[in-house]
This record gives C-alpha cells, structure tokens and sequence, in this order.
C-alpha cells in the first residue's frame, strides 16, 4: 500500500461490510419499474440523437450539431447504457434487451472480452498490481510500484495516445501485450482474441467510415470528418472519467500478498481506498454513465447505477464514521492530479 | 402489410445490419413502435369483462401465430418492470388472425392479475408458443364429451368452435364446472354454438344442472357412452375424469405450488444439460457443480461479475448476498453465490 493508513480492526471491517450489505438489500429490495422506466428513456435519447446526428452530421450547417450528437449517443451507449447493462444492472428485468450477458455496444471492444477483462478482472481484483489490467492498461506506469524502466520515459506521450485511441485500447485490453512483451505468452496464444477484436473492429470501421461516409454520396468528407471527431470526443471523455475513477491523488494500489485471503469486508474496504468520485451535476452523472460515483459502483457493481446517487450520502456516512477516506471532487481537479501522477511516474523514484 | 414486409426486409439486408450495428435494427424500430420487431408481440385490440372474475382480451399479433385448439400460448408482461410469463389458451377457432384469451384472476397470480387489472386497447405482449398436445385428432370420432373446469373452458371452447367452423356433423356435449353461475364464462356463445351444456356450480350446488362433484353420475347425465373424452381443468377434476375414463385426452393448468424448505441441503440438484443428478450439500450450486466434474464458466466467485448466471429452469434457490429466494421456473441465477432450496433444475 501506498500511503499509511491506520487499518480498522478485523471485527470493525466486518462490522463495516454488513452495513454496506444492509445498504445493498434495501437498493435491492426496492427495484422495480422506475428502475427500467429510467434506462428505457436513456436508451431512447441515445438512439434518437443517433439517428438525428448521423442525419445532421451530413449536411454542412448542421456539421457541428450533428457531430455533437452522434458523441453524446456514442457516450450514453458506451457508459451508461452498455457498461451498466453489461454488468447485470438490469438482469432482475428479464427483459432480454436488457440482458448483461449478451449486449453488444458501440465501440472497437468485442462485449464478451470486455465482460471478463472488466467485470472479472478488473472489479475482483481492483487496484491490485499485478492483477488488475486496468493499472496503466500494460502500457502506463500509474503506481509508484511498478518498478521504472526507461521505457516509462514516454508515459505521457503513451497516456496521450491512450486518450485518443481509447476505444482501441480497451478493445486491445484482453491481448495481454506487456505479457507477451515479457515473453510469459506469446501472439500465438492470443489468436483467438485478436480474431474477435479484428471481426468487431472492422465492422466498426466499415460502419462510420465507409458505410455512412458513401451513403451520404457528394457529402462523404462530412460525416467521416463528423464520425471521427464523434469517436474522438467519446475516447477522449470515457479516458478521463475513467482514469478519474482510481488514480487521483490519494487512491490507494495494493499487492497479491497484502489481499490474499481478503474476507467480504475487507474485499469492500479495498474497493474504497482505490476508488474516487466525481462531482457534479445530474446531468454530468448520466453522461460519465454514473461512473462519476466509481467508489459506489465498485460496492456494488451490479445495482443499477442510477441508484448510486441516492446511497452515496450513507456510504460517505458509513466511511466518516469508520475513519476511511472518502475521495471526491470535481472533475478538473481531480483530473490535473491524474495527469501530474502520469507525468512524475514517467522518471524513476516512489514519489508523487 | 404490404409496407411493414418491405421495411423488414429492407432492415434484415447485410448493409441495413452494418448499419444498424451492433444494436440492429429492432432496437431502433420497436422505438417508433413496440410492434416493429423481430419478437412475435400482440396488442390487444378489444377488451370485454363478461363475468366479475375475468376478462376476455382479443390480440392482434405483429406476425401471424398458429396454433391449433386447444394448445396454448405464452403470454408475457412486465410488473413493476420485472417480466413475468404465464399460458394461456386462445378460445378461439384455430387460424383466426386475432386471438381470444379469456384470463380468470386467482390468488397470488401475477400474470393473470395485471392483464384483469391492465387489459386495456393498446397494451403490447410479448407472445411464444404455441405448446401442449391437448388437440382434436385428425380424424375426429362422432360422440364427443368435453369437461371443463374454470378457466379450462377456454381450450375446450376453442375446439368446439372449431369442430363447429369445419361442419362437424357429429355430436358434442359439455359439463362445465365454475364456482357459481357469475362464473361461468361464455354462458351466451355457449348457448349460441348450440352445443348442449350442463352447468355445475361447485359453491351453488342448487342452481346447477348437476349437484356434487365428477363422477359416473355426471358423466351419464351428459352423455352416454362417448367415443371421447377431452378435459381440460384443475388436476382435481383431470383426477376424477381419468378415474371413469382413462382414455380421457386431459390438459390441467393449476401452478404448481412450491413449498420453500427453511435450510438449503438435502435436496435434489439436477444439472439437465448434462444429466448429471447429485445430492445438494449445501455449498452453492458453483461448487457442487465443480465437485461433479462439471466445468461451468465462472469469473469472481462472489456475486458481482454474473460470468456464472445460468437458467434455473426448476426449484427454489437462495442468493447468499442478497437473501432473496427464486421460486419461478425458468429464472437465470448467479450460482457461486446460490444455494439450492429443496429440490433444483439448472441448465448446466
């Protein structure tokens, strides 16, 4: 661990854990039609403004407009539509349009990947170095663990490149590429996944630069120029409330070693030290797909996330009263130390 | 029609799929209207409350369903945004465009509750099926008998209007028990079918045509020695039918009642896909699955990834974090952190 921090006591964590449980059941308990009525009405406006903006984008008055459109729809099917859905918010529906399990979304990353390297990977074993991919996403050394190597003298460059290549990036997530550059599994291992992430990369490429772009015959230039500055904007946001959500000043990485053998409250106890909010207002926490509460949705990854605003005064409660921290603030801030962590991590030495 | 085929086929074209990718194109239709779908859906066009205890719904179907009388159809609505199916039989003549279901509301369900309560011009189902071998034989002998109970009138409607529709020139006769005169459904097209139709009132004894419950009594009264026998009702009256005819073509439609044992353990745990069966102890349905050689994809092991969700096709299970208990068939359920209750069904 990073930082010192006065452990609660074995009892008081567990203590802890049922009081987040308690949290959860109630959430639970009290799912029901305004729930699916919700995500129904985002699913709408994001489709709307899809169909709208892929329509407007194509004439030159209406470029701008259009193109802000098709990013905010790109936004809403990638947060919190797909990365909502596809954590099982919403399978106590039974609705199979709402169903985690088979969802495809708008982006380069095949949904079926994303479902383990995230869902699996990311929130069973979050902030573990080691563990937990998405720790620099095997390109970045974002915890002063990692152990320097001049390679990490481009850790700005790469973040920036990341940034803009986002969906790209995540899509590669399951490639494992700092395991194949460490020579533990070679390419070959990973045919298969890289022959899924080819078939929906392409697809997606064929769609919003060859397909849209000729249907819109003289106007072709318009709506590739407006898809990928639409894709460019959605890269960009996602990075950045994604990057907000557990690595500004303050979030805490852990080892294999000091998680083995984690109990449930311990398990929530690590899911807070590594997590961070965003404030900011309702219609910020649709458009970050309520990602904006991260240190909820890491409690409890599979309620819906419109409910993460309502319990989030009792976990920031829960928290004051056990002595843990509770890390928010706005987005500017919190992002500037992301950026300032990137940019000290890119030279040798612990500090940052 | 004509449009709506067009349309289709238009959004069904490799480029239109391209397109409207990843999503497809019924997410975007179904926006403009519910019907628009790839999902075999039906509004409901005409309502009518003949009896204070149900309601008589006519469907018009997004694409045409078949069916032949007597079968049934899955109906499936959303209660306070949860889904929930149950069957029912269209009482209509077999190959009607619309479809007739008349549902009785009883205690405690669900599906049947909200349609009494909703079925109005204009509420959108979703619709699967058809199901069930109760049906008339290709070749249909001339003495018929039919008995239903309750809302088992429905199938057997549907097969003597459609015995009636293709000039069947033999006979039929009806022993029709509901609870009281209110009750019984179709009283008028009954009589109107010209089919001759003896009432029994289980809690009005006095006002029916016939006292007491089915036995040879009842079945002399309605007709004597009949070629066949059709039943549709609750298991009682399929029981009692069986007795004097075993030969009866019968279809029952009562839920079945789970009973939730208070501990997990002890019970039966069937892993269909596989066949294997074993004997729950306790652990969850994940683990125990791993002990009998199965290898059921499985991600976090704690409830938050739903990598292991299967179909729970039968039985009762407990979720360990959140202590709720899934008592419906056909429900998907997190087995790392579900324990069996009483006996358990897993697509697996």
């Amino acid at each position: 661990m990073t930082a010192a921090l006065e452990h609660p006591s074995p009892d008081r964590i567990e203590e802890f854990g049922r009081e987040l449980d308690a949290i959860r059941e109630k959430v639970i308990a009290d799912l029901g039609a305004v729930d699916v009525d919700y995500i129904r009405r985002v699913l709408k406006a994001q489709r709307g403004m899809e169909i709208a903006g892929r329509g407007l984008l194509m004439l030159p008055p209406t470029w701008l407009l259009g193109t802000a459109l098709l990013a905010c729809s790109k936004i809403l099917d990638n947060m919190e539509i797909g990365h909502n859905i596809m954590h099982g918010q919403y399978e106590w529906t039974g609705d199979p349009a709402l169903n985690g399990r088979t969802f495809e979304w708008d982006t380069a990353c095949p949904a079926d990947q994303w479902r383990h390297s995230h869902n699996v990977v990311h929130h069973t074993y979050t902030n573990i170095l080691g563990m937990d991919r998405d720790i620099g996403y095997g390109v970045l050394r974002m915890s002063p663990d990692q152990p320097w190597r001049p390679y990490f003298l481009g850790n700005p460059v790469y973040a920036f490149l990341l940034m803009v290549l986002f969906q790209y990036g995540v899509a590669l997530h399951e490639v494992e590429t700092e395991r194949i550059r460490a020579g533990e599994i070679s390419l070959a291992d990973k045919r298969q996944v890289l022959e899924e992430i080819w078939r929906k990369t392409r697809r997606q490429t064929l769609k919003d630069y060859l397909a849209f772009p000729l249907l819109a015959g003289p106007f072709a230039p318009f709506v590739f120029a407006g898809n990928l500055t639409a894709n460019l904007v959605r890269n960009v946001w996602a990075f950045s409330i994604i990057f907000c959500g557990h690595f500004p000043a303050g979030t805490q990485e852990f080892t294999v070693e000091e998680t083995r053998e984690e109990t449930r409250g311990q398990w929530y106890y690590r899911q807070i030290l590594g997590s961070a909010n965003l404030t900011g207002g309702r219609l910020f926490h649709i458009m970050s797909g309520n990602l904006s509460h991260q240190i909820e949705h890491h409690l409890f990854p599979n309620l819906p996330a419109r409910r993460y605003a309502e319990i989030a005064p009792q976990v920031r409660e829960i928290c004051e009263r056990y002595g843990l921290p509770y890390n928010s603030g706005p987005l500017p801030t919190q992002f500037a130390t992301v950026v300032r962590k990137i940019v000290r991590l890119a030279l040798p030495g612990r500090a940052v | 029609m004509f449009t709506q085929t067009l349309v289709r086929r238009a959004v069904r074209s490799p480029l239109a799929e391209l397109l409207l990718g990843p999503h497809g194109p019924d997410r975007y239709t179904e926006i403009v209207n519910p019907m628009w779908t790839s999902e075999t859906r039906a509004a409901v066009t005409r309502v009518r409350r003949s009896t204070p205890r149900s309601v008589t719904l006519w469907l018009q179907p997004n694409r045409p369903v078949t069916w032949r009388a007597g079968q049934h159809l899955t109906v499936t609505v959303e209660v306070d945004g949860r889904r929930h199916a149950r069957c029912y039989s269209p009482a209509n003549v077999e190959g009607s465009a619309l479809i007739e279901l008349t549902i009785a509301r009883h205690d405690g369900g669900t599906v049947s509750e909200f349609l009494f309560q909703n079925g109005r011009p204009g509420l959108v189902v979703g619709l699967s099926g058809p199901a069930g071998d109760f049906a008339l034989p290709d070749r249909c002998p001339s003495r018929m008998l039919f008995v239903a109970g309750g809302s088992g009138i429905t199938p057997v409607l549907a097969m003597l209007r459609t015995l009636q529709s293709d000039g069947f020139d033999g006979t039929t006769a009806l022993l029709y028990y509901t609870r009281t005169a209110d009750d019984a459904c179709y009283r008028g097209e009954l009589v109107d079918l010209g089919v001759p139709v003896r009432h029994v009132y289980t809690r009005d004894q006095a006002a029916g045509d016939l006292t007491g419950r089915f036995d040879e009594r009842h079945l002399a009264a309605a007709m004597t020695d009949p070629d066949a026998v059709f039943v549709c009702g609750p298991t009682t009256l399929v029981d009692a039918v069986r007795r004097c005819r075993p030969d009866a073509v019968a279809e029952t439609f009562a839920a079945p009642v789970v009973a939730v044992p208070e501990a997990p353990g002890g019970g039966r745990i069937l892993f269909r896909d596989s066949g294997i069966g074993i004997e729950d102890d306790g652990r969850p349905l994940l683990e125990q699955a791993e002990s009998a050689g199965l290898a059921p994809q499985s991600g976090c092991r704690i409830g938050i990834c739903h990598t292991c969700t299967r179909r729970k096709l039968r039985g009762a299970v407990r979720s360990l974090t959140t202590s709720t208990v899934s008592t419906a068939d056909d429900e998907d359920v997190q087995i790392c952190v579900s324990v069996a209750v009483g006996d358990v069904d897993i697509a697996l």
